[in-house]
């Protein structure tokens, strides 16, 4: 707070700072309301009969809800066993990612080899091939090894990253020197030293990075499209295309079926906002 | 340069013999290539083979039944890449962008200068803003084919009572793009505001200060004082923006499958097209190359400048 300036410059009379502030709650709900608009339409047809839906003028809320269009989506469009295709994919690759993401990172910030630096720019290099330039030959490789249609299939591809790489190593730079010399004082070997330590120490960073691997895995949509022919291994994204495309005129079935598969990833939003955004920020590198 | 190391575990034994120093230091590296070893095994299987392979698969051209393919060098690169059809998915994926990325980046702003206040309750709007980056691109297109419905969505709605004329979003060649546009729109909505926010955040607060105390008024202190300052996060967004664009696929597939008359086919869609569904490899894998390129440049802009400004670099 600056003291030379006049007192009644810098607080104006109360009314004005209220009406200040119910402009600014009014901008507020304005775009809330706007971003939310789907949303909201979405909830609303997936809780109406078809008939409703066609009616003109449009019905915009709800007076007798129909559930019955939810428990439809999961028997005629299977989405309980995509919503479970999701969930294996997208955990394997989560613990995948952090886990090599540790190792290599581990290796970049604390030991030293030849090349260090040349190895960790040709990393670094991975985030300049875009997957969808390589989707041929790599669509080759999963058939030649009979992986269509598998889970391997879905996950393996994408077990190493090298932003969770990148993450880690800068988080683990941050660890003190000391600390090291310390651990190997007393015994510890780099296992040690890396789980117990290095890795607690930067557990911020951890999870930011699995939830945003968690979240890029859930949204993938070209290449379980490419690879994927049947239900059984199909993830809720495909699954909500073959659910549209089966079922074009039944809007409440597909908002349903919308419903269901957005709603695990925005409860991973609510809960994990913290970690999500600073995976986000720190190297939004991908896009 | 070696001794330099970061942690220096050698340094601890340096007064041992020199034998037992090296083989510390071969342990070491050998441990190292251990660790390193499953990202190199999956980023050489899953990233460089498969990128010089597309480069490779672009010299040859499959017979139209795509049973076999025969080499023809470079032939096939200046077809592709000379084509008409190439140039308008070109095109079109260039149109994309300049309908997503200013429009896009301007609402990020204005909702991040909104949410940049001290207000109650303001983590609720947060949440809300963000809420889109946790949406799928299948959810959203999914989302807005409803609301761009012809005669149920609520856009067509809303534009009949306000006296306009109805659109049929999807299936009018002037108006598809356009339409896959504003739902792309949305769905980056989250991430921008993310992004915006968090540069916002680390503005420093006496700058407004001194600028106040200056006799600068709201809209002078946007311009002179916040804007200069974002401008590093501003430019990444843009570029961040303009490689999704030119990597956007989901929303194509769902809402337009590229048509009517190729309007929406972008790049993407165009391998996909060539390469699934028409089993023109080369063709697929030419368009790949000219991807790729396209992408390297924009990210090589964003390392440049990450550089410099050591931006999120934590």
């Amino acid at each position: 707070m600056a003291t030379n300036v006049p007192a009644p410059r810098r607080r104006p009379f109360r009314w004005q700072r209220v009406a200040t502030e119910a402009a600014q709650y009014l901008a507020l709900t304005v775009a809330a309301a706007v971003i939310l608009g789907p949303v909201y339409i979405t909830v609303i047809y997936s809780l109406q009969p078809v008939e409703k839906i066609f009616s003109y003028p449009p019905q915009l809320y709800v007076t007798d809800p129909q559930w019955d269009s939810y428990k439809r989506a999961f028997e005629t469009g299977s989405l309980g066993r995509y919503l479970i295709n999701s969930f294996v994919v997208s955990l394997a690759i989560t613990a995948g990612q952090v886990t090599t993401s540790v190792l290599a990172a581990y290796a970049f910030a604390f030991l030293r080899f030849p090349f260090r630096n040349l190895l960790f720019v040709v990393f670094l290099a991975t985030l300049m091939v875009p997957w969808e330039v390589t989707i041929i030959p790599n669509y080759q490789t999963i058939s030649t090894l009979g992986w269509l249609d598998s889970y391997q299939g879905l996950i393996v591809p994408f077990l190493a990253t090298a932003f969770g790489t990148f993450l880690l190593r800068q988080a683990f730079l941050t660890v003190p020197r000391d600390l090291r010399d310390a651990a190997a004082m007393d015994g510890y070997g780099h296992i040690g030293f890396m789980l117990q330590v290095a890795v607690p120490l930067s557990r911020a960073a951890v999870g930011a990075l699995a939830v945003f691997s968690f979240l890029m895995a859930w949204n993938q949509y070209l290449w379980p499209l490419l690879i994927t022919n049947e239900d059984e291994h199909r993830t809720v994204q495909i699954g909500l295309k073959a659910l549209v495309s089966a079922n074009i005129d039944e809007f409440n079935l597909v908002m349903a079926g919308t419903v269901i598969a957005a709603a695990p990833i925005l409860a991973l939003l609510v809960l994990f906002q913290k970690q999500l955004i600073r995976g986000l920020t720190s190297g939004a590198i991908k896009g | 340069m070696r001794d330099a190391g970061l942690i220096g575990e050698a340094s601890a034994t340096s007064s041992l013999r020199v034998r037992t120093r090296r083989n510390a230091r071969l342990r070491e590296a050998l441990f190292a290539l251990v660790l390193l070893a499953p990202s190199i095994a999956l980023f050489s299987t899953f990233a460089f083979y498969p990128l010089i392979k597309t480069f490779y698969l672009g010299f040859f051209r499959s017979d139209p039944f795509g049973l076999s393919a025969s080499y023809v060098g470079f032939d096939q690169y200046i077809d592709v890449l000379g084509s008409d059809r190439f140039h308008r998915s070109l095109f079109t994926t260039g149109l994309f962008a300049l309908f997503t990325v200013p429009t896009g980046l301007v609402l990020g702003l204005g909702l991040a200068l909104l949410a940049h206040q001290k207000l109650r309750g303001m983590i609720i709007y947060r949440t809300i803003f963000s809420s889109t980056v946790a949406t799928s691109v299948a959810v959203a297109s999914v989302m807005w084919l409803t609301l761009l419905n012809p005669s149920i969505g609520i856009i067509n709605y809303g534009l009949k009572e306000t006296g306009f004329e109805p659109i049929n979003w999807l299936g009018d060649p002037e108006w598809a793009l356009p339409a896959v546009s504003l739902t792309t729109i949305w769905l980056n909505l989250g991430f921008t505001f993310i992004v915006i926010l968090a540069g916002l955040q680390t503005i420093p607060e006496e700058l407004h200060e001194s600028a106040k105390v200056d006799g600068a008024g709201a809209v002078s202190r946007l311009f002179n004082v916040t804007l200069p300052m974002l401008s590093p996060t501003l430019l990444f967004s843009v570029v961040v923006l303009t490689i999704n664009a030119f990597q956007s696929f989901g929303q194509i597939d769902l809402l337009t499958q590229g048509g009517p008359l190729d309007r929406t086919n972008v790049i993407v869609y165009s391998i996909y097209t060539e390469g699934f569904r028409n089993f023109n490899e080369g063709v697929a894998a030419a368009q790949g190359v000219a991807l790729f390129f396209i992408v390297l440049t924009l990210t090589l802009i964003q390392f440049r400048f990450l550089e410099r400004r050591g931006f999120y670099g934590n």
